[in-house]
Formats: structure tokens, C-alpha cells, sequence
């Protein structure tokens, strides 16, 4: 019988197995930034010992950074110190930091593939659960916790038990206005927040095939949302082009070489997965969350489910999660007003997001009581834009555009939404709080965040759209 | 921090909430410690108090009744789900938790807590659901988590469950080893596998 991709990529990676546990697994790459990488060194240099492969490390500031006046000191102290402590440590142990200031530094998981860090049939992982991101590229990649950092930091390794797998197949074409967020949100309202716990997701079909190496990210980025252990795609010629030329891709013969075993990085044709899921692309429409799991999304056009369309069970749950939105059972969504615009995060701050709001905003100005943040997922994505003249539209249309970071995804740094207020995030999470103190979040793709930029509101871009507008992302 | 798991007996604390995430458990502005020390304090912070303020604790959440109170915290289906912060295992494991009961448990969450010495125990559904009865209706209900025999029992009425474990992380468990000691031994074998790789 054949193999799945996982498996080709797992197999190779195995050190040994441990009779009736888990295996040695090794990892090639190893992401790091400040939030979850200083108790790490601290059990280092408890132990006295250095990191195994400093080379494979890559360590860069996100999470904690401010995204205005990025040339001045940190302001807020106990961020400060922990970008410090950082810095300190890559010193320390010859690790690559590229920090504030540095023309690399970004959000990890838009750094990792826009420098060509990110190749097919590796392992990569990083203290950050959004590395799943970089499964798009084909290869196995996932967040771990601190002990885990520290374990690769010491030897290069990790005890992993290897999870079922799950194929999710998206066939067909996808409708006007639908781009791949709305691809993996409405794969999540399908199979809930936790429906693919336990397994590694393979994406496939044609409609995945069509889709950019960005668009592609998008997917795998969200792919923990659905509890899965990691996400990934069969690279292609999408994905070859894609790396090729990038400042740390192969070149010259090990181009070649690498390639040739990249080509080989597919699922077979009877190759088995543990289960598999068909949906068909035309049944996709521009998506929303309205409640407080990535889960509970509904297309624009829909209502909030009402009471009698949920499982005795899930009441309370549901219940409380419209109570924090501030929702009603069987409301309708679209005309819903929004406070905050945020169009950033390792899902949607890559230059094909911002080109593609700036397309569809382009001589057209925000709404009167709405803030709209704009944050690029690093210095290059910033500098690109610049150079395509986005900043001009943005600046234009009354929206900021800030600097590299996650920003406000995560209500960690300066960037926070305040309490009560309506945020429309083409982030990864509309939990509870995660924007700040009882802020309340809609996720959505950057095309529907920029509508509701314009006219203050929840709306159905295929209204706005014509068909030469369309973007393929 | 205790860094051995054998035989747990106590009262245990509820949470009954489905798809429980770790922005809940500890929310992010909580993370900009660089030691591991000190989270319980926060554990649950936004459900804990209103508006941020410690002088107003939500009288409804279970960690603010007196009368639920012990080392075991019976939590509901998709416990852990979310970010990879393992500062939420240190959270619980640092508020005075030995063990989380749940039907679920999101992957990275469960690993992060056997790391820490917080034994993730998942039972049925149907289990769970008899937990949450027999606690709910009298707190002082003891539980009994077994890790060597690998099963869990509501002492009153002896109803009981086997769970899960592989062999490798009981016996951490059970002897206070973690994985870096393990990985640390094998170094060699890591390096010649390396050799392999191109």
C-alpha cells in the first residue's frame, strides 16, 4: 500500500521508537521568538548547556512589540524585558535574531516562507501553535510548549506520537468574492473547533490546487483551529515557484537535488488516511464568526443559529458565547455594525492581502466611526507595499497602517480592542477576550474586513464585487 | 511544583464549559514573564473577576465557591484548545492542580501538562457526565485518580473508569523523569542519525 505525505515526511524524521511509546522525532527547523522561548533558556543554562544546533534555530520579535514608532524603546516594561531577554540569549547560544529594526523581522510564520526558511518534506516547529502555517509548503510543522522548546533547543528533538490522519478534499471553483479564508472557515463551522483533534490534515483537490502559496498559508494557518496537529499540501509547481530565488532557498545543484525529492512529496494513490471529508467549493460563500470559537462561523447571508437548531447539550455554551457577543439566536449578521477593522495576523497580513484590500478600496474612503488598522506581517511586506504605492490607498481610504507584528490578534501588546467593542479581524481566533478585555470579534477574510471598512458594517462583498475585480487569493 | 503522579484522592473543582481555550486559562497580557513561576494567581482571570478587579469576583464561576475546592479540575469537552501556551498548564499546575478530567483534551495542552507533572486524564462522555452530577450535587464527592492501575473513581459510589496512558509517559509520571533527561541520554544516536540527512 502507498503512502501519505505525512508519512513520507514522518518516516524520515523518526530517530528511533520506543517500544509502546512515543518516537524520537527530529526536527530540521526550529522558529523562536520571545513569549515562549525564555524559561526555555533558562533550563538550558540551569543545566549548563549550550543549544545543540544553533544553525537551525531562527529567532525573530513579534508577539510583544509595539507596531507604532518601532525605532524607540519599548515603552511597556515587561515587554521590553522580554524582547531583551531575546536578544540576550540568541547572543548567547549563536542564534540568527532578526529583532527590531532588523529588515527581516516579522510575524514567525510570514518571516519563515517569504525568506525561503520554509521548504517541502521538512519538520518545523516553533512555540507558537500557528505553525501549522508552514505545512502549506508540504512538510510537517507544528506549535509546541516551552518544555518542547526547550527540548529541541537541547538536542534537536521531541518524543511525538504519531496522530491519525484526515484528509479534506475541496473540489470544484470557487464563487465570486469567496477566497481562502472563507475556504477554512467554512471547514471549521463543518467540523467544529475540535472536529479534527487527534489528526494530521492533509488539504487536497482542485480548488486547494488553484490557490496561491499565500492563500494556501491561509489554510494551514487555521488548521489548529479545527485542533488539528498540524495542516499541510502537497507542494507543487505553485510551490517550487514560489521558493525558488528566495533568499534562503537551494540554489545551483542542491536546487536540483532538493527539487527531485520534493517531486516525490505526494500522497499516493492508495495511500490510506483515516478518514476523509469531500466538500464541494461552490458551496462556499464569503464567511463570518459570530461567536467565541473559530467554529462558529455562518456564511454573510445567514443568521445566527436559533435556539431549536442547537443540541440541548451545547445550550449553555452557546448561550454564553452569544451573551459576550452581545447577539440574539436567529439574527441576522450582515448590517451588523463594527467598531475596529483589523487587517493583519500570520493568516492574513501577507502583501496578497494587502493588495487585495487595496483594490477594493482604492478611491474609496472608511466609514466615519470606524478605526481601521492595517498591519503588515513584517518589514518586507511593508517595504513591498510601499514600493507598489498600497501605503498611498490606505492613507487615502483613512486607514492606519502600522508596523510589524501580531499586533492585535492576541490583546498582548499595545494593540487591544477595548471592551465592548466590535472588531472585524482577518485574525485566527475570536475567543473570549483575545482581543482584549471583553472585546468582541468577527472573523472574516481581508475582503470582507475591508468592506466593512467602507461602510461601517457587516456586508456580502459579492454585492460590491464585479466579476473583473475578482482576486484570486 | 510536585514531579511525581501516583495515586490522587480529593475533592475536585468543576468547570463545566465546552471548548475551554487557553486565552481562557491565562490570557495573553498575562504572558510576559520570563520565568514559570507565579501564573496560578491569574489562572482563569477573566472569569474569575469582573472587569479585571480582584474585588469583584464573579460569584458563579466555580473557582470563586468555597465550597468547591481540592487538586482534581473536572473540565468539559475540548479542554485545553488554542494557543500552544504552555503558561496555561503552569497556571493550573501553579493554582493547585494535580490533575484535569475532561472527555477531550486539545493535543498540545495535553502534552504541555504531562511535561509539567498535571496528569490529563480523559474519560467517556457518560463518565464525565456522572462526575459532574456527583460533584455538583455534593462538592465534598471525592475522586480517586489511580495512575499506576490507570483508572479513575467517585469514591462514594465506586463507579470507576479506566483511562489511557503510553508506557514511556507513566513511568515519567511515575518517577518524576521528563523528556529532555531521556533526550539528553541519546544525543549520540541524534548525532549519527544527522549524518543521514541532507
Amino acid at each position: 500500500m502507498g503512502q501519505t505525505l505525512f508519512e513520507k515526511i514522518w518516516d524520515k524524521h523518526v530517530v528511533k521508537t520506543i517500544d509502546g511509546g512515543p518516537s524520537v522525532f527530529y526536527i530540521d527547523t526550529h522558529f523562536i521568538h520571545e513569549v515562549t522561548s525564555p524559561q526555555a533558556f533558562a533550563g538550558l543554562n540551569k543545566r549548563g548547556i549550550k543549544v545543540f544546533r544553533p544553525k537551525q534555530v531562527v529567532a525573530t520579535a513579534d508577539h510583544n512589540v509595539p507596531t507604532l514608532n518601532q525605532h524607540l524603546p519599548i515603552q511597556e516594561e515587561l515587554s521590553r524585558l522580554q524582547v531583551e531577554a531575546l536578544k540576550k540569549n540568541c547572543a548567547e547560544h549563536g542564534i540568527e535574531l532578526y529583532g527590531l529594526g532588523h529588515p527581516f523581522q516579522g510575524i514567525v510564520h510570514v518571516i519563515g516562507p517569504e525568506l525561503g526558511i520554509t521548504q517541502p518534506g521538512m519538520t518545523i516547529v516553533c512555540g507558537d501553535s500557528h505553525t501549522s502555517t508552514h505545512g502549506a509548503f508540504g512538510n510537517i510543522a507544528f506549535g509546541i510548549g516551552t518544555s518542547e522548546v526547550e527540548m529541541v533547543l537541547t538536542t534537536q528533538c521531541l518524543m511525538q506520537s504519531k496522530p491519525k490522519l484526515m484528509r479534506i478534499n475541496i473540489d470544484g471553483k470557487l464563487n465570486k468574492g469567496v477566497v481562502s479564508k472563507d475556504i477554512v472557515l467554512y471547514i471549521l463551522s463543518q467540523i467544529t473547533a475540535s472536529g479534527a483533534t487527534g489528526y494530521a490534515v492533509e488539504f487536497a483537490g482542485s480548488a486547494i490546487r488553484s490557490l496561491s502559496m499565500e492563500a494556501r498559508m491561509t489554510i494551514c494557518n487555521m488548521s489548529i483551529e479545527m485542533g488539528a496537529r498540524c495542516g499541510m499540501i502537497a507542494p507543487d509547481e505553485t510551490t517550487f515557484h514560489y521558493i525558488k530565488g528566495r533568499k534562503f532557498a537551494p540554489q545551483g545543484a542542491e536546487w536540483d537535488t532538493k527539487l527531485a525529492y520534493w517531486k516525490t512529496l505526494y500522497s499516493d494513490a492508495d495511500a490510506a488516511f483515516d478518514k476523509e471529508i469531500h466538500i464541494k467549493a461552490e458551496d462556499i460563500e464569503p464567511m463570518i464568526t459570530y461567536g467565541t470559537n473559530p467554529g462558529m462561523g455562518i456564511g454573510v447571508s445567514g443568521h445566527v443559529p436559533a435556539l431549536n437548531e442547537i443540541e440541548e447539550k451545547e445550550k449553555p455554551s452557546f448561550e454564553k458565547s452569544l451573551a459576550y457577543m452581545g447577539l440574539k439566536p436567529g439574527a441576522n449578521i450582515k448590517g451588523k455594525k463594527v467598531d475596529y477593522v483589523f487587517i493583519g495576523s500570520c493568516t492574513n497580513s501577507r502583501i496578497e492581502d494587502l493588495r487585495m484590500v487595496a483594490s477594493f478600496v482604492k478611491g474609496k474612503h472608511k466609514a466615519d466611526d470606524v478605526e481601521v488598522w492595517i498591519v503588515p506581517g513584517s518589514k518586507q511586506v511593508e517595504k513591498q507595499a510601499i514600493e507598489e504605492g498600497i501605503d498611498k490607498v490606505f492613507e487615502e481610504a483613512g486607514f492606519m497602517l502600522r508596523q510589524p507584528g501580531c499586533s492585535a490578534c492576541l490583546g498582548m501588546n499595545e494593540d487591544k480592542i477595548p471592551a465592548g467593542k466590535y472588531c472585524i479581524s482577518t485574525s485566527n481566533r475570536n475567543f473570549e477576550g483575545r482581543q482584549g478585555p471583553n472585546a468582541r470579534t468577527f472573523l472574516a477574510s481581508p475582503l470582507t474586513a475591508a468592506l466593512a471598512a467602507i461602510t461601517g458594517e457587516v456586508g456580502d462583498v459579492r454585492e460590491f464585487i464585479s466579476k473583473s475585480d475578482l482576486v484570486n487569493n | 511544583m510536585s514531579k511525581q503522579i501516583n495515586i490522587i484522592r480529593s475533592t475536585a473543582v468543576p468547570v463545566n464549559i465546552e471548548n475551554v481555550d487557553t486565552d481562557q486559562i491565562i490570557p495573553a497580557r498575562f504572558l510576559k514573564a520570563t520565568s514559570r513561576e507565579g501564573f496560578g494567581k491569574n489562572l482563569f482571570r477573566d472569569w474569575r473577576y469582573e472587569n479585571d478587579d480582584e474585588t469583584k469576583p464573579k460569584r458563579n464561576f466555580a473557582l470563586n465557591n468555597p465550597a468547591y475546592k481540592g487538586s482534581i479540575l473536572v473540565a468539559a469537552k475540548n479542554f485545553g484548545c488554542g494557543s500552544s501556551r504552555e503558561h496555561a498548564a503552569w497556571a493550573i499546575k501553579d493554582g493547585g492542580f494535580d490533575v484535569v478530567v475532561s472527555s477531550f483534551f486539545a493535543d498540545i495542552f495535553k502534552n504541555n501538562a504531562q511535561n509539567n507533572f498535571l496528569l490529563p486524564v480523559t474519560v467517556s462522555e457518560v463518565f464525565l457526565q456522572k462526575l459532574f452530577a456527583a460533584i455538583e450535587q455534593n462538592p465534598a464527592t471525592e475522586i480517586e485518580v489511580n495512575l499506576p492501575e490507570q483508572y479513575i473513581r467517585i469514591v462514594s459510589s465506586g463507579e470507576k473508569e479506566g483511562f489511557d496512558i503510553n508506557n514511556y509517559k507513566k513511568t515519567c509520571l511515575l518517577n518524576g523523569y521528563d523528556d529532555i533527561d531521556y533526550l539528553l541520554s541519546i544525543t549520540e544516536e541524534i548525532s549519527e542519525y544527522e549524518k543521514n540527512l541532507f
